[in-house]
């Protein structure tokens, strides 16, 4: 697979400002392992609609919000329970900045769309499953659903991108700085 | 054109510029706390590169859960004490000696103006009080800030926040800044700075100014600033008295960070303070605010006064001036945790400590604890607490617990009678004239 593709099975999360304590509660920071956050993500999330027992959440490798997804807390504890769950993009109309940066540190994407693409994703939701799949090259992303297809282009601004490129800051400023 | 603080310390500090839109900044301090740093110590080590760019511009402390709760927070101040010794980093702040990162540093004088500070906290805004760019990071941020001394920010975009008008008695810097961020929204800042202007923040103390900045990454923004001055000055001249001749020296060196009066803002916003009421939170988000009136008579079942936000001297005297004299309600626990060693040993001497004991709050020592639901007062399921922190997020102070976020005269008030209260109805100058 070209590794410039992220993606894969979507899970919808319809609300605005889902915090990082939301991702991954407090309690579970003491752990000093990536690993040990696995089995808590999202648990402190109460959403309609949104169940830690649905197949579909353990699935998902997608994230699909709505706006200021990530804020609050800087823990990079939140991209991490996201990581060891599968899950390396998420989609959502704006992001908090420490979360945004969080991500492509750790060479993970973060799609920003326009509200009006964010609708016609949750639409298309609304039919039954859909998987996404976001091309950093080609800075486009393809969701497909029940019978149709939504083709979304992107843009990520270019240090992201090198990050992501790069595997994430660490080895970015290693060689560099 | 000229520039914005934030803009010339950027420009003093530009250490390469990647690309567009990307500056990546020399550091003049990392800060580290044992909840975000260990991770970042086992990747370095992992990568075999466990090293740090200068041991003196690293300052560490164990503030979230300490004394240790279990083996495992053991384990993380355990990481963090043994890698402050392995790399000689002499500003390490253990048992007896720490408390909460962002009331400790400025207290032992570690932020100056112009400084850049990044630290694995959300919180590290506050320390913009002293006109310093002070921004919250992630662990990968600042593992490479521990080894490289940089990071990497988007050009500085500022918002111009002028504070206009009288404070009333009874309001404080807290409820100014719910006030903001109910105006703003939770997003309404994201990749912005807040540069606090105007009359009221100039009458502020530092520590009012530390409040105002603490929150200003609840309105999204990447650092809340306040421009150095004579009060600044003040607080720091212990610490600065060696490097000057005279204040009027220093004043004039804090005096080339200020903004120039053509410096460019995406916009304005003036928030005359005369009316304003003490604030209280009703949601589950830091915008979700509404005058004390409208949420009075909300029984809680705890009340905190402490942390970064308010848990400072002054902060602690506010309080006790309500309950003085008083006791906490039957159906109330009241936790006090004044925020450093050094803010326990003042508030002891004053006396501020005795009202407490005498009011029935019991008395923890300096830590994060309760207000990220970490230890020292966590809450059970359906519990509602009215904390003086920073975050109402649902859970964050225990799971299914409630936090409703508003100034410690708020909370004190809130203390005696057990339900939301007006802190305007027990101030001593103040009983019976409220309009």
């Amino acid at each position: 697979m070209n590794d410039s593709v992220y993606g894969g099975p979507a899970l919808f999360l319809d609300r605005s400002d889902i915090n990082t304590d939301e991702i991954i509660p407090a309690r579970y920071l003491t752990s000093v392992t990536r690993d040990a956050l696995r089995p808590h993500l999202l648990e402190d999330l109460d959403l309609p609609g949104f169940s830690r027992d649905d197949p579909a959440f353990g699935m998902a490798r997608v994230i699909v919000a709505r706006r200021n997804f990530g804020c609050g807390s800087s823990r990079e504890h939140a991209p991490w329970a996201l990581e060891v769950n599968g899950i390396r993009t998420v989609v959502a109309e704006s992001f908090a900045r420490i979360f945004r940066q969080n991500m492509f540190n750790g060479g993970m994407l973060a799609v920003e769309l326009p509200a009006g693409d964010i609708d016609r994703l949750f639409a298309l939701a609304g039919q039954g499953a859909v998987e996404i799949r976001a091309d950093l090259d080609r800075a486009e992303m393809v969701a497909r659903g029940a019978g149709e297809h939504l083709v979304l282009p992107f843009t990520v601004d270019p240090f992201a991108r090198a990050l992501v490129r790069a595997g994430g800051w660490v080895n970015f400023a290693d060689e560099r700085y | 054109m000229g520039l914005t603080i934030a803009e010339k310390i950027f420009a003093a500090h530009l250490r390469d510029e990647p690309f567009p839109g990307t500056q990546v900044l020399a550091l003049d301090a990392v800060f580290c706390h044992e909840i975000t740093t260990p991770l970042a110590i086992a990747d370095l080590q992992w990568r075999g590169k466990d090293r740090v760019f200068d041991p003196d511009r690293i300052k560490a402390v164990i503030d979230h859960v300490t004394p240790a709760k279990d083996s495992q927070t053991a384990q993380q101040g355990k990481i963090l004490r043994e890698w402050a010794r392995r790399h000689g980093i002499r500003d390490f702040y253990d048992i007896g000696r720490n408390g909460v990162c962002h009331a400790l540093f400025p207290e032992q004088g570690h932020v100056r103006p112009g400084m850049t500070i990044i630290m694995g906290d959300s919180h590290t805004c506050t320390h913009g009080a002293f006109g310093a760019f002070a921004a919250g990071v992630g662990t990968t941020d600042l593992e490479v800030g521990i080894l490289k001394g940089v990071c990497a920010f988007r050009p500085p975009v500022s918002i111009r926040v002028d504070l206009t008008g009288t404070l009333p008695p009874g309001v404080y810097a807290k409820d100014v800044i719910l006030q903001l961020i109910g105006r703003l929204g939770v997003d309404g800042a994201t990749d912005r700075i807040l540069e606090f202007r105007g009359p009221v923040v100039d009458a502020f103390s530092m520590e009012a100014r530390m409040t105002l900045c603490n929150m200003a990454v609840e309105a999204g923004a990447t650092c809340g600033i306040c421009l150095p001055d004579e009060v600044t000055l003040e607080y720091l001249w212990p610490f600065i008295v060696a490097d000057y001749a005279h204040r009027a020296e220093a004043l004039a060196d804090y005096h080339r960070w200020h903004s120039d009066p053509d410096s460019p803002y995406e916009r304005v916003l003036e928030l005359d303070v005369s009316g304003l009421e003490p604030t209280v939170t009703w949601g589950y988000k830091p915008d979700q605010v509404r005058p004390v009136g409208e949420m009075a008579g909300t029984p809680v079942d705890q009340v905190y006064i402490g942390t970064c936000t308010n848990g400072r001297l002054e902060d602690l005297r506010a309080a006790a001036d309500i309950l003085r004299n008083r006791r906490v309600a039957d159906t109330v626990r009241g936790i006090v945790s004044p925020a450093t060693p050094g803010v326990y040993r003042r508030a002891l001497d004053e006396g501020i400590i005795a009202v407490f004991l005498d009011a029935g709050f019991c008395v923890t020592n300096p830590t994060c604890g309760a207000c990220l639901g970490m230890s020292n007062g966590v809450l059970a399921e359906g519990e509602v607490c009215a904390a003086t922190s920073n975050r109402n997020f649902p859970g964050r102070m225990g799971r299914g617990g409630m936090v409703h976020l508003m100034s410690p005269a708020t909370a004190a008030a809130t203390a005696v009678t057990g339900r939301i209260s007006d802190p305007r109805d027990f101030l001593p100058l103040l009983e019976g004239r409220k309009k």
